[in-house]
């Protein structure tokens, strides 16, 4: 099979990636891509608010694929089967997007897939009261808070989160998940 | 009891409790990948404050950055301190956060609608 996590991005409209990274997503990967991204932003004197907006999406943007990255398909081509994702980060006119892919099990689809609807159908009082109720009253795994990174996203953002699922085989599905950072 | 001091990294914040002095500091960026082993130690040690804290209790939070699994480990610090509050001990929480950083300002917020400690925000002018 040809496919590659790389063909979840072809249709975006990439203008001016400033920030792209395909591998096992460990904790010294997650400091190095985190290093490299407020470099970045500091040198082009980015407004502050917008710069802690995207290290705060990009920090729960690597955190999701370290903690909820499926195993990759047997056959897909990856140096380690776990952890394995995607990242980009690019300029866009009005702020950055933030792009993740990953494999998700099939049965784990239908699951995001409530879950994204339901984040994106909240106002934004209703998000941020979502947000302390889990906090509130969910137990913390090794995994973290179910569905709050997604949430802290999505309340830190203020804009719908862009997402699509592929099938890739029966077992599993290739999921790309976008966030659009922008102040007003 | 013996303080509790951690020093920071780029991914954990630094941890000053003083028993002696009754005051509380976290300072820095809290974004480590598994956030519940780093505030063990701290939530283990508050277990013992609990016993026997002082009348008057300061807490001084001073975070740039953290996760959504620190939020949560943020907020067992704070269960805790609350629960001191309850025995009829004063503990007052300043949150402090960087000017126009909205977003630190709200989760404080959260965390005072949240736990019953009087919180004071208090802004960072650069």
């Amino acid at each position: 099979m040809s496919f590659d996590l790389e063909n979840l991005v072809s249709d975006l409209d990439i203008r001016d990636a400033i920030l792209y990274y395909k591998g096992n997503v460990d904790s010294e990967v997650i400091n190095k891509v985190l290093d490299s991204a407020e470099g970045r932003l500091l040198s082009s004197h980015e407004n502050p608010r917008l710069r802690k907006k995207v290290y705060n999406v990009l920090v729960e943007s690597l955190q999701n694929l370290y903690h909820h990255a499926d195993h990759v398909p047997s056959g897909y081509r990856a140096a380690r089967p776990d952890r394995f994702g995607l990242i980009m980060m690019e300029k866009t006119l009005r702020g950055y997007r933030i792009t993740t892919c990953n494999f998700v099990t099939t049965t784990r689809v239908r699951e995001l897939e409530t879950k994204l609807t339901k984040i994106n159908t909240s106002t934004s009082e209703e998000i941020k009261e979502l947000y302390k109720d889990i906090l509130n009253h969910q137990e913390i795994t090794d995994k973290g808070l179910g569905g709050l990174g997604l949430i802290d996203i999505s309340r830190k953002t203020g804009n719908r989160l862009e997402y699509k699922f592929v099938k890739y085989d029966n077992l599993h599905a290739a999921f790309r998940l976008s966030a659009m950072v922008t102040v007003d | 009891m013996e303080p509790i001091i951690i020093e920071g990294t780029p991914k954990t914040p630094t941890i000053k409790f003083d028993s002696r002095e009754g005051i509380f500091e976290i300072k820095g960026r809290s974004i480590p990948e598994n956030s519940v082993e780093f505030y063990k130690p701290l939530n283990e040690w508050l277990d013992s404050y609990m016993q026997v804290p002082l009348d008057k209790t300061v807490v001084n939070i001073k975070l740039e950055y953290f996760n959504t699994s620190s939020s949560k480990c943020i907020l067992d610090v704070f269960k805790r301190l609350e629960a001191i509050h309850r025995s009829k001990h004063d503990v007052e929480i300043n949150w402090f956060y960087e000017e126009d950083d909205e977003d630190m300002l709200e989760a404080g917020e959260d965390y005072d609608s949240i736990i019953k400690v009087p919180f004071k925000m208090i802004e960072i002018v650069e």
